[in-house]
Order: structure tokens, then sequence, then C-alpha cells
């Protein structure tokens, strides 16, 4: 019996102390452990939007190539397949490092120097938000991308872009119309072109057009006459865009393989759907996080958290939230922009 | 990060740096190397070279996990927990090995299904050329997404 006590003293994590509290067997405070937990119940979040996402890709024959869907980025680049998407990882691991600092300097107490990394990650988050705001205004004005809509997809089969004689010629029974678009010119003006169509009065919402692309509507040239992709090839598993202009969609009139006259179809909705859903659901999380980070920052600032002399660990547990939102993003990007 | 070495505040901040250059470094060549892979794989770099699907998939795929358990395991220090607090956190996740199997089969199930119905439907947009009687005509994808989004 002696023995027993003299053994329980010197082991302050015997049973009968575990039973007192205060031990902490995973060494983490109750607030960092459940910001890990809330973390994991997030990631699981994040994994069944990411999960469905494959599963119904997988269950389409064509899909947008995300190498043609992400090309354009500010300042009229384009043809510029994943650079702007890169430039926003870029800012979003930058931030992970400086929000790493600040917990680091954090830990020696260094009120200031925590204030200091905060707020440049606070403006490094913002600007990542920033560019997702870019990126969703050019695919829904500009593209026609929205939440049941894609005019983004891949073909299904080999085809030719008809001229607009191959279409006649390939469908004589059908009827002729015609829509009037507005015109942008590089000298700022604007004009009116007819854009002429066919289409059957049985479907008068099947309207076969020549292909065109955004640069119809855009000339960079003033005298530029607009430019149709008729009598251009294209094969099984190509990207296509169907342009958009003035809330219309204008798909392009191919011939395919055996002579018939068909019309792009529109890409799968499912992808506008989830691109905006998941992209939207991982900017929330950055915007949240921006907000988290100011009120730590406006504390550690004030001195608020100093006196709790426990290394700042508020900053840690924001900062886990902060490289969380960075660790969502390695798979948004792996999914969306990559694969 | 922690003071159990007993590093001087200057000394612990140069160790704390290091860390911090050192993961940026990394995460930022993994990035740039996936970015390679899928645009020379693709074929945007140089012409007439291409890599084969199967060789990208795995490949970008293990550079990104590669990158999440860097994030994960310094980042976010639970490299550095206690083994029974990392595990909490890491072993429910393999629920999702499960998962991704799961519904990708599914989902691949489901493109077969669409096929199954498609050929009791009429075909793909195809505009009469005039010795035809069909009149109903629907992009494929309309019949699709009419049996899961609407």
């Amino acid at each position: 019996m002696a023995n027993e006590t003299a053994i329980e003293v010197q082991n302050p994590d015997s049973e009968k102390n575990r039973w007192g509290g205060g031990i902490r067997p995973f060494k983490a405070s109750y607030g960092k452990l459940m910001m890990w937990y809330f973390l994991l119940s997030d990631a699981f979040t994040f994994a069944g939007f990411l999960i469905a996402y494959g599963a119904l890709r997988f269950s389409m024959d064509a899909w947008p190539i995300p190498d043609h869907v992400f090309s354009t980025a500010p300042f009229g680049i384009s043809h510029a397949p994943l650079i702007f998407v890169t430039f926003m990882t870029f800012v979003l691991i930058v931030s992970s490092v400086t929000v790493l600092r600040a917990v680091q300097e954090g830990k020696l107490e260094n009120r200031m120097g925590v204030v200091k990394w905060m707020v440049i990650t606070i403006f490094g988050g913002a600007a990542f938000l920033g560019c997702q705001a870019w990126e969703w205004t050019n695919l829904i004005s500009v593209e026609g991308t929205t939440i049941y809509n894609n005019p983004f997809s891949s073909s299904l089969e080999d085809g030719t872009y008809a001229k607009w004689d191959d279409m006649v010629k390939a469908a004589p029974n059908l009827v002729e119309g015609s829509t009037d678009f507005s015109v942008h010119y590089a000298d700022g003006g604007h004009g009116s072109e007819t854009v002429k169509y066919l289409y059957s009065p049985a479907e008068p919402n099947v309207k076969y057009y020549e292909k065109i692309d955004h640069h119809f509507f855009h000339r960079t040239g003033a005298d530029e006459h607009g430019h149709t992709a008729g009598g251009e090839p294209f094969v099984k598993g190509d990207p296509y865009l169907i342009a958009y202009h003035d809330g219309q969609y204008i798909p392009g009139a191919y011939i395919d393989g055996a002579g018939k006259l068909k019309s792009e179809p529109m890409g799968p909705k499912a992808f506008g759907t989830l691109f905006f859903f998941i992209t939207g659901f991982h900017g929330f999380h950055v915007f949240s996080g921006l907000v988290f980070l100011l009120i730590i920052t406006m504390n550690t600032w004030s001195g608020f958290y100093a006196p709790r002399k426990n290394g700042h660990e508020m900053v840690e547990k924001v900062g886990l939230y902060w490289h969380f939102v960075d660790l969502v993003w390695v798979f948004v990007f792996l999914v969306f922009y990559l694969l | 990060m922690g003071h159990a070495h007993g590093l001087s505040p200057v000394e612990q901040r140069k160790a704390d740096i290091g860390v911090g250059v050192k993961g940026f470094i990394i995460l930022l060549i993994i990035t740039f190397l996936e970015v390679a892979v899928a645009l020379v794989g693709n074929g945007h770099i140089m012409d007439g070279v291409t890599f084969p699907k199967m060789l990208m998939i795995p490949l970008m795929i293990g550079l990104s996990l590669y990158k999440a358990y860097y994030i994960v395991g310094t980042f976010m220090h639970l490299g550095h927990e206690t083994r029974g607090m990392a595990a909490s956190v890491v072993l429910p996740m393999m629920l999702l090995v499960w998962g991704i199997i799961a519904f990708l089969w599914e989902g691949e199930a489901w493109r077969q299904a669409r096929h199954d119905l498609d050929k009791h439907s009429k075909p793909a947009t195809t505009a009469p050329s005039g010795d035809e009687t069909s009149s109903i005509i629907k992009p494929i994808d309309q019949i699709s997404n009419k049996i899961w989004l609407s």
C-alpha cells in the first residue's frame, strides 16, 4: 500500500488526478482542440461538395476543358491558360506564410510583430477575393456561365464548322432568320450588325448560326470584319465556347462525319452550378476568415491578449483557420483548374 | 516554434523565419510544377508535346496531396502535436477513401444509365434535311440534365 501511494504522488497523471481535471492528454487547450475538430467537420463539408463534383463530372460524356475555360486574365489578357488562377494561388500561399509568421511572433509575445504580419495577411486575403470577383464577373457577364447555363463544353464527335452556304445545302428546308447584335469597335464606337441563322418553324428555338466567338462582338481594329470559324475542322474532345452577347447564346453550326447539320449543344449545367457553389463557399470562408483576422488583429493591437501570457493563442487559432482555407484551395485548384 | 529548446527570442525568430521561407519555397515550387504539368502535358508550351492523361492525373493528385500534407503537418503544426491528437484528426479522414471511390463509381454508373435512356429518346440536335420526318430536336445535355437537375 505504501508503495502505491508513493507512485501516485510521483505520477501526477494517475487515475485519481485525471478525474480531478486540469490535465490535457493532447497537450492542447480546449479552444485549439475544438478549432481542429471544427476544421475536421468543415473538411468533410468541402469533401462532400468536391465528391459531388467528381460524381457529376464522371456522369457526363462531355465536360469543359479547364485550360480553355480559365484562360482569360485582367487587362485584356486572353489565351493564357491557368495564368490568372496560378497568380491567385500564389497570393493565397503568401498569405498563408505571413499568417504563420504572425503565429510565430505571437509565441514570442511580440505584439506589434503579430499586428504587422496579420495586416499583411489581411491584404493578401483581400487581394485573393478581388481576383475571384474579377473571375466571376468575367465568367458570368462576358462569357455567360451562370449557375443554370454553361456555354463551355468539349466536342463529342469530329466535325467541321459550317459556312453559310454549306448550312443551306446540308439542310435545305430550314428557314432564314436574323438577329441584330451590338458590336464594340476598337475606337470606342458602337454599331449594330445583323447575324443570320437558319431554323425550322416547327422548332423555332433551335437556331443554326455560323460559328463566331467573343471577338466577333469586340473588334480590336476599327475596320475589322467579324471573324467566323466556318470551314474550320475540330475533333472529338476539342473544347468549345458558345458565343454569348446581348443576353443571348449563339451556338455554332457544324457538319458531322455523316454530312448532317448540327448545332453545338450547351455544356453540362452542373459545371456552372458546381463552380460557383464550391468556389463561392470557399470565397465565403476567405471572407469570414478576413473578418476574424481583422477582429483578432485589433484585439492584439490593443494589448487584449498580452496579459493571458499564452503566446497569443487566439492568433494561433485564427491561423489554423486561415491555413485551412489555403488547404481547401489546394483541392479546389486541383479539381477545377488542373484535372 | 515552441520554446522547448531554450532558444533566445532572436535565435527562435531566426528559426521561425527559416520555417516560413522554406515552406513558401516548397509550396511555390510544387504549384509551379503542377501548372507546368498541366500546360506542357496539354500541349500549350511545346508544339506536338503532350503527356498521357494517365500520367498527368496521378502526378497532379500526388503533388496536391503532398502540398496538403505539408500545410497540415508544418504550417498547421499537426506534425508536432501529440500522436493521439493528430490521429483524432487524420483517422476520420480515411472515410473519404471510401467516399471518393464509391461516388466516382456511382457517377460512372449514372453515365451508363444516361446512355441507356438516350437509346430510347431522340438523337442529338440534327437539322431535318428534308427527307426526314423527325421534328423533335433536343440537345443531348437537355435530355440528360432533365433527369438530374429538375
